[in-house]
């Protein structure tokens, strides 16, 4: 049995994170679910969520939204649309985005697209955590 | 004979041309080099997805999910055609080469009824001069292709797949082989061939999966995904290929003008020295009749 998993997120645009790691935490679509090494294999859509690895004692925090994984005894693939490490976020302009969506949503006009809205508003809230949980660390 | 001036100036024109081309030739190639990375950092995602697709397509019935379906007789509707060629030119035969691809088409379909959806300034122009049913344009994208561009494009050819407007959906473009050579490729993306989806070449054995939710409905959500990134890789492939095209040009623009500049250069010598002696001659034949 592996004794690690080989993590690799990608998105249309590139790689994000390949590492060896102990352990992953994803936002599957019907919830939140962990992955340790030895794991069965498995196919999940994902939503919108932290995805959370561990390596040793080093964990560390990514936003993604909308994708698959692929789940194998010893590797995790992620293909996600969108994925962004903690520490490339920029914080205002999450921030910023987030009030944005909580304006449209607010004051609802007649040809708002209600779903994608919503989407965005959790897309931005969860770039905030991210975020700010990263600095405050 | 043309004056001494004349070829100068002539000279001098010809030098700020080639400055111009060599400079289109640096940008082009740094440019290259960007669109390249895209179009590699892209293909694992692409890889992956297919190796998803076809893990799904042995599970679940494709006949179960419609852009998988093979036409099951639309009578009537029209191929679309998604040509998709540069928003700029001076790049060879770059665009002539779309363009010409496009025509064959057209020329190979029965009643040479074809819908298009025009990707990139040239191919639209070239089109919208001629009585081409266009469904659907855009252009400025190749500054910075993005995936909501390839989504956009993608939704559109689904929609009107799905909605028996169209019979089929074709992609066509320039494959991005190296820096040296493109090649027009014409792929059919709806409905997606069973070919890519059963071999996909890479994948070993099967591999027995839980899925969460059920295997249909992860199917329902791959396809569509799928399509896109068949597009974005297209518009990628397309804009490496557009760089490389124009560097290739370019390249042979510049060497031109320096043969032309040495060329001249050498002419105007040639005239130079012809005044001299004959100025010389006028002189010492003058100096004779004395």
């Amino acid at each position: 049995m592996a004794s690690q998993l080989t993590l690799s997120i990608v998105t249309p645009e590139r790689e994000i994170v390949r590492a060896q790691v102990d352990e992953v935490e994803l936002p599957g679509a019907e919830g939140y679910f962990g992955v340790l090494p030895g794991h069965t294999p498995m196919l999940a859509t994902l939503t919108v969520g932290r995805l959370t690895y561990r390596a040793g004692q080093e964990s560390q925090v990514l936003a993604i939204a909308f994708g698959f994984a692929e789940v194998l005894p010893d590797t995790v693939t992620v293909l996600a649309q969108m994925a962004e490490r903690a520490e490339d976020i920029d914080l205002s302009r999450a921030e910023t985005a987030r009030q944005r969506a909580e304006a449209r949503l607010a004051h609802p006009d007649s040809d708002l697209d209600y779903a994608r809205a919503r989407t965005a508003l959790d897309k931005a809230i969860l770039r905030v955590q991210v975020a700010s949980r990263a600095r405050a660390r | 004979m043309p004056s001494l001036i004349d070829i100068r100036r002539r000279v001098r024109a010809v030098k700020s041309t080639q400055q111009i081309t060599k400079a289109m030739k640096m940008v082009a190639a740094s440019k290259l080099r960007r669109a390249q990375e895209r179009v590699v950092g892209a293909r694992p995602y692409a890889q992956q997805m297919l190796r998803v697709l076809n893990s799904l397509a042995a599970r679940v019935d494709p006949e179960a999910h419609p852009l998988l379906r093979e036409s099951e007789g639309r009578p009537g509707a029209p191929p679309l055609l998604v040509v998709i060629s540069a928003d700029k030119g001076l790049c060879g035969s770059f665009n002539t080469n779309v363009t010409k691809q496009a025509a064959l088409f057209v020329q190979d379909t029965p009643d040479r009824q074809v819908a298009m959806a025009l990707v990139g300034r040239k191919g639209r122009d070239f089109f919208l001069r001629r009585r081409v049913d266009v469904r659907y344009e855009v252009v400025n994208l190749f500054q910075h292709v993005k995936l909501a561009h390839a989504q956009e494009i993608a939704r559109t050819a689904t929609e009107a797949f799905t909605e028996g407007r169209v019979g089929s959906v074709y992609l066509l473009y320039n494959e991005f082989k190296s820096a040296m050579s493109q090649k027009v490729v014409l792929e059919r993306l709806l409905p997606i061939p069973r070919l890519s989806v059963e071999n996909g070449g890479l994948i070993g054995p099967q591999v027995d999966y839980l899925y969460e939710p059920s295997a249909e409905e992860i199917l329902t959500s791959v396809v569509p995904r799928h399509v896109e990134i068949q597009v974005y890789r297209a518009l990628l492939e397309s804009a490496a290929a557009e760089h490389a095209a124009r560097m290739t040009a370019m390249d042979a623009a510049t060497r031109n003008a320096q043969e032309m500049v040495d060329k001249l250069t050498l002419y105007m010598n040639k005239v130079r020295q012809a005044a001299i002696t004959r100025e010389i001659i006028e002189v010492v034949s003058g100096a004779q009749a004395l």
